[in-house]
């Protein structure tokens, strides 16, 4: 069968749609051996680091993975899909950080101040969103971006000046309802070591609605709605002339992306039990989204998942890495420095542009294209 | 005498349009049949440059005209009006009497006005089977469904394959359009106007910068296209033969302004076309 190199199989109708995994993949194979491996490796490891990891750090980062796959999938919804370049991303993802703050600071810590507060953030969030995209996808792709990067600005101008209501720069510290305090204890008995608690509430809870949010996205891109967008960014001025009003597809779009990150704010401040701007609001977020979309592959959900799990990682642990190294090479002239933990912005820099220049299509379009 | 002509034409045309509002008792009462797409004053101004000048012109269902006239003519901007891409200064356009002269591209799509581009333009990246698809799919008004996968619709592939294999790409269908060679690319172009399926078609010539052997193939369904329905069929091409194959009415523009209108034996000897064809200026002093 002869096929583009440009896109591999991606288009392959004798691929029937029939079994359960095809179903919860909605059809969307990993079509890569090696990617397979990465990602079911990634799942597992996931779901069982409080039971292969002890102490909080490992669990940490590995809460920080599932948020920023969420995060960075609803960027790619609309970066790789759809072909929007948004910088007010971080925008809705403090949004959903300040709603759970302000409601469960406010309210108390309940369940019900969890449901009001993500609630009046997905409102905010998508009437937001819908402003924007009805103001600014009209015009010329630059201009939306400008825009919305004057939105994101005033955003993050006013969670810091509005200090009564969002803490300011120095955020806002929140109880958790009962069930997920770490003084909470479903089981009294630890299972394989490890102490059912509230900690360990939070985290399941965190990984299944990642892992919902991230299946939902994936469902989003491979419907005939996604498609559309797929055709949007590769012709906006044909889907038009074919009958898709492109204004409104692309609308849609950034509505459900912003809901999305939305949601992913929540979890990140859920986890945390604070939310600042520093945390969920600040532009360098959105530039670590970019570039987690870069790597892992733009218009492949699954590159979310990789281009996520490697730069969370790299940010956690490439300090001790590099520590440890250059420990090592003390006595060596030059080495050490080089590889000081103090340098590790420039080699996550220097990795950053040898995996563009190498794999321009991400680590999953490499990958891809390596099983051919 | 063209021009006594087209006035002649147009005295009649104008008496329609007033009689706009109530046009179905009208057109009834004339018996004639309303035209499935009509163009009133059509104009556009690019600064002091009027590329489209005051076009008036009915087309009807089961005919297939052909638009010509030289380069710069307003063949094409002529085309976009209709289409949307561009919005007239002024005049309308109407599509079985309704005026869609304000809408988007998109929903005169929906009304049934399919286009086919000069310069090939498709989806470079998605395959020639997802570019008809995605045609197919328009048509059947799904593309707002979010939370289905796309392949459980088997019926719109099925679809789409059919109209591949109309057009004589089915070996082809997994690949993508940039790496499609000109011709097939150009047969691509009119698998999706088909799939579309448009009350009127345009063309914008169709069979440009194609091999000899590759002109046949699109020609036939152009004319598969007007025997089979009742389509309307607009045709812009600059190669004669073709025109006179295929046209049942040539109307001809000038400098933006419809100059010539009539039965194709009639207008290709008119000193107008002649003039136009064999760059003998007199228009553009």
């Amino acid at each position: 069968m002869s096929t583009s190199p440009a896109l591999p199989l991606a288009f392959d109708e004798t691929r029937k749609s029939g079994g359960a995994l095809s179903g919860i993949l909605s059809s969307d194979m990993p079509r890569s051996k090696v990617l397979t491996f990465i990602l079911l490796a990634i799942l597992v490891v996931l779901a069982a680091t409080p039971f292969l990891f002890s102490g909080s750090q490992p669990l940490s980062t590995a809460a920080k993975i599932c948020v920023f796959i969420v995060l960075v999938a609803s960027y790619d919804l609309l970066l790789g899909y759809t072909g929007i370049v948004s910088f007010a991303h971080t925008m809705f993802f403090g949004i959903g950080g300040y709603g759970i703050a302000i409601a469960l600071e406010r309210l108390g810590p309940t369940w019900t101040s969890v449901a009001i507060g993500l609630a009046a953030a997905l409102v905010l969030s998508a009437v937001l969103a819908v402003a924007i995209g009805l103001l600014s996808l009209r015009v010329r792709a630059i201009f939306f971006s400008m825009i919305t990067l004057a939105v994101a600005s005033a955003m993050a101008v006013l969670a810091s000046q509005l200090s009564g209501i969002t803490g300011g720069e120095d955020g806002l510290s929140f109880q958790l309802p009962n069930e997920l305090r770490p003084a909470f204890r479903l089981l009294s008995e630890p299972i394989l070591g490890v102490a059912i608690n509230g900690r360990l509430i939070a985290f399941y809870m965190l990984f299944f609605v990642a892992l919902l949010m991230f299946l939902l996205l994936l469902r989003i891109v491979n419907s005939p709605f996604g498609r559309v967008l797929q055709a949007i960014r590769e012709n906006e001025f044909r889907a038009e002339a074919l009958g898709y009003r492109v204004v409104a597809y692309r609308t849609t779009a950034s509505v459900i992306s912003a809901l999305i990150a939305t949601v992913a704010g929540a979890l990140m401040a859920l986890w945390l039990r604070y939310n600042g701007p520093d945390t969920t609001l600040s532009f360098s977020i959105m530039i670590d989204i970019l570039l987690m979309v870069v790597i892992g592959g733009m218009g492949t959900m699954y590159g979310s998942v990789i281009g996520a799990s490697l730069f969370v990682l790299a940010q956690s642990y490439l300090q001790v890495l590099m520590e440890a190294g250059s420990k090592a090479l003390a006595g060596v002239p030059v080495l050490p420095n080089l590889i000081h933990p103090d340098r590790w912005l420039l080699w996550l820099g220097a990795l950053f542009v040898i995996s563009v220049y190498a794999f321009p299509g991400g680590i999953v379009g490499r990958l891809r294209q390596a099983e051919q | 005498m063209r021009r006594v002509k087209r006035e002649h034409r147009i005295d009649p045309k104008s008496g329609l349009a007033l009689l706009g509002p109530m046009r179905k008792p009208t057109v009834t009462s004339s018996a004639t049949t309303t035209p499935a797409l009509e163009t009133r004053g059509l104009t556009i101004r690019f600064g002091g440059h009027v590329a489209v000048n005051n076009v008036s012109c009915q087309f009807s269902p089961g005919t297939l005209t052909a638009i010509v006239g030289p380069n710069g003519a307003g063949k094409t901007t002529y085309f976009n009006l209709i289409s949307g891409q561009l919005c007239a200064t002024s005049g309308q356009v109407l599509v079985e009497g309704e005026d869609i002269t304000f809408l988007p591209p998109s929903a005169r799509a929906k009304r049934g006005l399919g286009r086919a581009f000069q310069l090939t333009n498709l989806f470079p990246e998605l395959t020639a089977l997802e570019n008809v698809r995605l045609a197919v799919q328009s048509r059947a008004e799904a593309g707002w469904s979010l939370l289905k996968v796309w392949n459980s619709r088997r019926d719109l592939i099925a679809k789409a394959e059919e109209i591949l294999e109309r057009v004589r790409l089915s070996d082809k269908r997994h690949i993508a359009p940039k790496a499609l060679s000109h011709g097939d690319q150009r047969k691509l172009e009119v698998a999706l106007l088909i799939a579309m399926e448009p009350k009127v078609f345009m063309f914008d010539e169709p069979t440009a910068g194609m091999s000899v052997d590759e002109v046949p193939t699109v020609l036939e369904l152009i004319h598969n296209i007007k025997q089979r329905s009742d389509a309307t069929v607009l045709l812009v091409e600059h190669k004669m033969d073709v025109v006179r194959s295929l046209a049942d009415r040539i109307i001809v523009l000038h400098n933006g302004t419809l100059v010539a209108d009539g039965d194709p034996a009639e207008v290709i000897a008119s000193p107008v076309v002649q003039e136009a064809y064999l760059g003998v200026e007199v228009a553009n002093g």
